[in-house]
């Protein structure tokens, strides 16, 4: 039984996704609801990913500094694994896992909530593709945002590790700024993009796609919404192992 | 003219229209009138293509709306007005973006035109200065008004509204009803209303279709519901001792 309502369901969301990508109605106004969208989704994002890569890239610095001390290693060390660390997995992987929570369940509530209002009745009646005019701007904005908010957090993050050095006495600040450039590999920044605009198409479909067929009132509007953070977080680990596999190997 | 011919529809094996026949006439405030769980809004929604009948035809003007393919159908839809239960008015939109948006998305008016036809429409409902606010900042009956004016904006033929006057006080209602007559008559439109409000039924009520438990029950006017013999009708429409006061008056006067 759950299969075939998973099979079920991955057919609906593909038909949807079908629905959502045909050309829109009015250019015009695809544009305009795109740079609201990457005003809503994106830049209204940056101070939430500003404070928390900040922070983690503080701790992940603080943490290196005690696991790996020892003087076998040398102390740049620190440096190197926190960058890698931040390239390799917080700025995508973490970063959107965070970002499920904030922008899906957005999404997912003003699209769920314009469903049981019958805002979405209104325009299918008007003869507007409502899954098109609604969700295309969404997806669209926040693929092309992501890769802004991606690098935000890569510099902050090491701004975060910077600042540990420069206030603590846990590492020296040349130590740490020379172990962020040794050995720098550019393909990681590559892949941490290539994986977040993979992250960014499932957070922003998966949370379109649970608010549209949401049936019902404000309860179900916050279950759905539940649902799409959930669902969009799962979907983003298990594309992080398939991505990490076939970007890394 | 709309026409409804031997329409079917179920939901998980519970039948909730029965064969359904109706006719609604242009120029005319027609109503689908009924108890609450009747059958009214499956009926509408079905007419409108929000819900896919199992059986049956769908006449607009001899065009069958079952039959159609998308893009007949997306053609049908601009001349299509709609009125929601509950306005369904676009929260991010003021009351001019509200009114201008099928314009927008239809015509190919310049921004001046179309602002001049919104702001045209806005007065026509008796909303003139409002058209910077949101719908949040509306009561209940200037949302329904800005719907009206929305419905309006694309000069539909057809015009449909989903209970109108819920959740609105009796005076209010009542010009709700006035201005969706005075609109149909101006304008010539075949408009068809949802409604279980008896102010509605014999105040504006030119052609009536009474559904009962998903089957059409009766079919008139409304001078002719006073004089109906039609036990089932009587009982919805004259549920109340005020309204059964009013018919006993009537037919006295008879």
């Amino acid at each position: 039984m759950v299969i075939t309502d998973s099979i079920a369901t991955f057919g609906k969301y593909c038909l949807f996704i079908k629905r959502i990508f045909t050309f829109p109605d009015r250019w015009h106004v695809f544009f305009n609801r795109t740079i609201a969208e990457i005003s809503k989704l994106g830049i209204d994002s940056i101070p939430l990913v500003i404070i928390i890569s900040l922070f983690i890239g503080a701790v992940i610095t603080i943490q290196m500094q005690l696991n790996i001390m020892s003087p076998l290693i040398p102390s740049y060390s620190v440096g190197l694994a926190t960058r890698e660390i931040i390239l390799l997995e917080f700025s995508s992987s973490i970063l959107c896992l965070i970002l499920a929570g904030k922008v899906g369940s957005n999404i997912a509530s003003e699209i769920g909530t314009m469903r049981v209002t019958e805002q979405i009745d209104a325009l299918e009646i008007m003869g507007v593709n409502s899954a098109n005019y609604l969700v295309l701007p969404k997806i669209v904005a926040f693929i092309l945002f992501m890769p802004v908010l991606v690098v935000f957090c890569m510099g902050t993050s090491l701004i975060g590790g910077y600042l540990i050095a420069l206030f603590t006495d846990m590492i020296p600040v040349s130590k740490y700024i020379y172990g962020i450039q040794t050995l720098f590999n550019e393909w990681y920044v590559w892949y941490g993009l290539i994986k977040s605009l993979v992250f960014a198409f499932i957070i922003s479909s998966v949370a379109s796609f649970f608010g549209y067929y949401v049936k019902g009132g404000a309860l179900e509007v916050g279950k759905s919404s539940t649902n799409a953070v959930v669902t969009s977080s799962i979907l983003i680990l298990l594309f992080d192992v398939i991505l990490t596999k076939l970007l890394l190997q | 003219m709309i026409q409804v011919k031997n329409v079917n529809k179920s939901f998980d094996d519970k039948t909730i229209l029965h064969s359904v026949d109706a006719t609604f006439y242009d120029g005319k405030t027609n109503l689908i009138i009924g108890q609450s769980g009747s059958g009214k809004t499956v009926l509408m929604k079905s007419i409108v293509g929000l819900v896919t009948p199992e059986e049956g035809e769908i006449l607009y003007d001899g065009r069958d709306l079952l039959q159609m393919d998308s893009k007949q159908k997306k053609e049908l839809r601009k001349e299509i007005g709609m009125l929601f239960q509950g306005s369904a008015l676009f929260d991010s939109e003021t009351v001019l973006g509200n009114v201008m948006f099928p314009l927008v998305m239809f015509t190919n008016m310049t921004q001046a035109e179309m602002r001049d036809r919104a702001l045209f429409c806005i007065e026509r409902v008796n909303l003139k200065g409002a058209d910077k606010k949101y719908p949040s900042e509306l009561s209940g009956g200037m949302q329904k008004r800005v719907a009206i004016a929305r419905a309006i904006a694309m000069n539909p033929k057809y015009l449909f509204c989903d209970e109108p006057n819920s959740g609105l006080d009796p005076k209010t209602s009542i010009l709700i009803d006035e201005l969706l007559s005075d609109i149909t008559h101006e304008y010539n439109m075949t408009t068809i209303i949802n409604t279980h409000d008896m102010n509605s039924v014999l105040g504006i009520g030119e052609n009536i279709i009474f559904l009962n438990k998903g089957h059409r029950e009766w079919v008139g006017d409304m001078s002719q519901i006073y004089t109906s013999d039609n036990q089932p009708l009587n009982d919805f429409v004259f549920a109340t001792d005020l309204f059964q006061e009013v018919k006993n008056f009537i037919s006295s006067k008879r």
